[in-house]
């Protein structure tokens, strides 16, 4: 085994980009209003800047409960930071990112479509003539392992397959920035092995700018080039980041018993437990 | 002995076929003039004369589907009535639910008025449709459009809220328009609340249609059966109520039938595809 070095800063300083970077937050807060009752405010995330460049993996980790997806929808332009602002490319995001392609936590297949129905719907959306749509679309099927299943609807596939079918539905745009929102939480962990590593794959045959939410530390650290830990909400900001030299290509199963990972794990979770820690007890005081 | 002929899933179908030969037996036998003694009444006469005798309903039922033939001139009548009165109701409550389910303002707006004509007991509204659409069809078709409508416009209405917020951000991020998130996501998601209320509203439909003919009309089943009851001819009031219980349990089957073809994409009820052997 190759011996690696681990460089593991906290540095919040980047190297000044050449290009304008795929995805930049800066100095983003997003307050939500209570409708029932509008004196009670509720701050998600405060004073966030959070750059992603052009081809880099990033991934954001933080305790249940502190504005990772609320990040995540301001990224996609699904919901306008309260103040703040965010470019895409260098241009200043209005309404929807139409650059980004997003890959939901919870089940977000057209369940009255079939596979292969629903991974043409967005080429279809976006005016392809519905043969060369469904030529793509099967193709990305085959792509993920789906290429038997595109006439099977949401309900008759296993959470698994429905995941594959969400990232073949997402990634045959072709988006220049993929956002992923917790994307394998609900999988079982050998199939969540599996499609780590197919989305590895995938995004090194094309390095595109990836955002990607998760709470799990190890699949942040495998996956990534760059993580960023956020603190306990509410108002939660970047207290950390890192950057992850492993070599590439990895394979997130092997690379997690590797002396770097390892000692890169335990550096990242000295900053994280603690907030985990608070994000626990606030739940904690919540419920009772 | 038991143990073989007792009701099971093997002989269900033969239990229930026994179950009416039983029901109409035990009629049989409690109106037929002369067969018992009187119990109930003062002579044997009267109870065939208010519950009628099972097989001069049938003989009935024969003549006007056989001998005469004169039934299929009122069955294509009530059956025109209740397929305008839910298409028309159907398409209309489609319509209404998915406009004010997009419009919150519009909603807001008109939300007592749609209660109260809700909860209005809209059959009274019959004798009106009769004086405005005469006794044709045009009058039964209305009132059964109003039966229909709000089933179906509530259901719709609903099926517009409940869509999952995560599918139609995805619907969004996807590229779809907001005309294509009509025709792509809301119709969809409305359309098979539409037919999660098929069968109560195809039924209700069915309901309009015979009222209407009984309050007030020249042709129709439910206009045979007022003129029957105006002769105090129960066996023929009998015969058209089991022609018209025959007629909407066929109806239901046709509806089920559709809503299995055009539903494919949903789960069936109960969860589970398969079944074990």
């Amino acid at each position: 085994m190759p011996i690696i070095a681990a460089s593991a800063a906290t540095s919040r300083t980047d190297p000044p980009p050449m290009t304008p970077p795929a995805l930049a937050l800066a100095d983003v807060s997003c307050t939500f209003v209570d409708r029932a009752n509008p004196a009670a405010r509720y701050t998600a995330v405060a004073g966030v800047t959070l750059t992603v460049g052009a081809g880099e993996f990033v991934s954001v980790v933080g305790p249940t409960g502190c504005g990772k997806s609320t990040l995540l929808n301001v990224g996609a332009g699904l919901l306008a930071p309260s103040t703040g602002t965010v470019q895409v490319f260098g241009e200043p995001l209005q309404g929807l990112n139409r650059r980004a392609g997003y890959m939901f936590q919870a089940e977000s297949l057209m369940p009255w479509r079939t596979a292969l129905q629903n991974v043409a719907a967005g080429l279809e959306f976006r005016g392809m003539p519905p043969a060369e749509a469904r030529e793509r679309a099967s193709d990305w099927l085959r792509r993920v392992g789906l290429g038997a299943f595109g006439d099977r609807y949401p309900h008759q596939m296993s959470g698994g397959m429905r995941k594959r079918a969400s990232l073949a539905q997402t990634l045959v745009l072709d988006p220049d920035i993929i956002l992923m929102d917790e994307p394998f939480s609900a999988l079982d962990i050998q199939t969540r092995q599996l499609m780590e590593n197919e989305v590895l794959a995938l995004w090194q045959a094309k390095k595109k700018a990836v955002l990607f939410i998760t709470h799990d530390l190890d699949e942040a650290i495998a996956m990534s080039d760059r993580v960023v830990v956020l603190s306990a909400g509410p108002a939660s900001r970047p207290i950390g980041e890192f950057a992850v030299d492993l070599p590439r290509p990895r394979d997130v199963a092997e690379v997690r018993t590797t002396a770097p990972f390892i000692a890169l794990h335990n550096a990242i979770w000295a900053v994280l437990r603690d907030e985990v820690l608070k994000g626990y007890q606030q739940q904690l005081q919540a419920g009772g | 002995m038991w143990n073989l002929i007792k009701p099971q899933p093997r002989n269900l179908r033969l239990w229930q076929g026994l179950l009416l030969a039983a029901v109409f037996g035990l009629w049989h036998v409690l109106t037929v003039p002369g067969l018992l003694p009187n119990l109930v009444f003062d002579n044997d006469q009267q109870a065939a004369f208010f519950f009628g005798e099972p097989l001069k309903v049938a003989g009935r039922i024969w003549r006007w589907f056989v001998t005469d033939a004169d039934i299929y001139g009122h069955l294509g009548v009530t059956l025109v009535e209740t397929v305008l009165a839910f298409a028309i109701g159907a398409v209309a409550g489609l319509g209404g639910g998915l406009w004010l389910a997009l419009q919150p303002m519009a909603s807001a707006l008109l939300e007592p008025y749609i209660k109260a004509m809700n909860s209005m007991p809209r059959i009274i509204l019959a004798p009106i449709f009769a004086v405005w659409f005469g006794l044709g069809i045009a009058s039964k078709v209305a009132l059964g459009v109003t039966l229909v409508f709000f089933i179906v416009f509530f259901n719709v209405y609903q099926g517009v809220k409940e869509v999952p917020p995560v599918i139609l951000a995805n619907a969004r991020m996807l590229g779809a328009s907001p005309r294509q998130l009509l025709r792509h996501v809301y119709l969809p998601s409305a359309t098979s609340w539409v037919f999660s209320s098929l069968h109560t509203s195809v039924g209700l439909a069915f309901v309009g249609a015979v009222v209407g003919e009984y309050l007030g009309s020249a042709s129709g089943v439910g206009y045979l059966i007022h003129q029957a009851e105006g002769v105090f001819d129960i066996n023929t009031v009998m015969a058209g109520i089991l022609v018209l219980t025959a007629f909407a349990l066929a109806l239901d089957g046709a509806v089920g039938r559709i809503e299995r073809r055009l539903l494919t994409w949903q789960p069936r009820p109960g969860g589970s595809d398969t079944e074990q052997l």
